[in-house]
């Protein structure tokens, strides 16, 4: 009996149906054409941690965000493609240093980031807050009033409260250390909860 | 204009389907996946001028279609003295199956025949779209695609349903 033209297609189809080996091996030849031609705007890859998974992108220039996954991995890369390129590829290659480091600093075996960063996706004085938050140190907290100070604009509390807020880089960019003058913990990007596991282990290794 | 998808989102989606594409047009696995390659390095690097309300799929249609044939220009320049082996392992028919004979009279096909069956059947373009791609009429590209299903069905009158008892 002559097949029909819908078991001829679905023939068709079933035959030239590529595995998800082909498809992987592919992905990461395009991977390395897209960096070889300097396409490669943005490179993300995902990290299983005890802070949840993190989403970790980098421009050439450097590590440009970090994303909790309550804050929407999808929603992290939607707001890069508009804001610095949508040419973005899952290419871990490029995240290598920078998931290598942030697993030594979760287990407690580092204390500074030694990554070039990429601060494209903020402006202005959120900018110099999220510049200037490194300088507190592993262990430290500063209150948001003492970090206004610090960087020379004293009445700009609720600013520096923002531009903790918006940071793009967590973790890294530590502004997990600036409390509230409450004594709470307050917001941070990855939930309250994530702060508090954050704060605590950098208690615990600094007492060591 | 609405911000861009990044680019990751085109290759989940499209991916598998602009492979499909490619290895019916072309035959070989290897050259699928050079002309595969190809579009979407071009695809990527296009991505951020492409119009938002553009159909993405007819456009990397497009752009595979030009990509396979580069493929096959560039084989006639530089003859590869190999036996081609299209079916591999992940290929689920034994050799000398009917899959396998299916495969190879989908190559024995005329080139506008095979273009529109794949173009038509496998990423499910319009008859209009798939005449933008290879000229001609949306009429003409309709009876290529039909051409080409009728020869493949005649070319297996014992049938290939595997197992389903017919």
């Amino acid at each position: 009996m002559r097949p029909t033209e819908d078991q001829v297609v679905h023939e068709l189809q079933d035959r030239t149906s590529p595995s998800a080996e082909s498809m992987a091996a592919l992905h990461r030849r395009l991977e390395s054409g897209a960096e070889r031609d300097g396409m490669l705007d943005v490179a993300y890859r995902t990290l299983d941690t005890a802070v949840g998974s993190l989403l970790l992108a980098a421009t050439p220039t450097g590590l440009v965000r970090i994303a909790y996954a309550v804050q929407g991995h999808e929603a992290a890369l939607e707001a890069l493609a508009a804001a610095v390129s949508p040419r973005i590829l899952e290419a871990p290659g490029r995240l290598d240093d920078a998931a290598r480091e942030i697993e030594e600093y979760l287990a407690g075996g580092r204390r500074t980031f030694d990554l070039p960063l990429d601060f494209a996706l903020s402006h202005g004085f959120r900018q110099t807050v999220q510049r200037f938050l490194p300088t507190i140190g592993y262990g430290q907290t500063y209150s948001y009033t003492r970090v206004a100070a610090e960087v020379g604009n004293p009445k700009a509390v609720r600013a520096v409260g923002s531009a903790c807020a918006t940071n793009p880089l967590p973790l890294v960019v530590p502004c997990h250390r600036v409390l509230p003058a409450s004594g709470s913990v307050g917001r941070y990007a990855g939930g309250a909860e994530a702060k508090s596991v954050l704060l605590a282990m950098e208690r615990t290794t600094t007492g060591r | 204009m609405p911000p861009k998808a990044p680019f990751e989102t085109v290759v989940t989606d499209h991916g598998p389907t602009v492979l499909r594409v490619c290895r019916a047009v072309l035959g070989s696995h290897a050259d699928a996946e050079d002309a595969w390659s190809e579009t979407f390095l071009a695809a990527l690097r296009a991505w951020p001028d492409l119009p938002a309300d553009a159909n993405v799929e007819a456009w990397l249609v497009t752009i595979a279609h030009r990509k396979a044939i580069d493929v096959v220009r560039a084989h006639r320049r530089h003859p590869v003295p190999v036996a081609e082996v299209p079916e591999r392992a992940e290929q689920t028919a034994l050799p000398g199956s009917v899959d396998t004979d299916l495969w190879r009279e989908v190559r024995a096909l005329p080139t506008k025949q095979r273009q529109s069956v794949a173009y038509h059947y496998l990423a499910g373009l319009p008859y209009a779209q798939v005449a933008d791609i290879i000229g001609g009429s949306a009429a003409a590209a309709r009876r290529a695609a039909a051409d080409g299903v009728n020869r493949l069905r005649a070319q297996h009158t014992a049938g290939f349903a595997r197992g389903d008892g017919s």
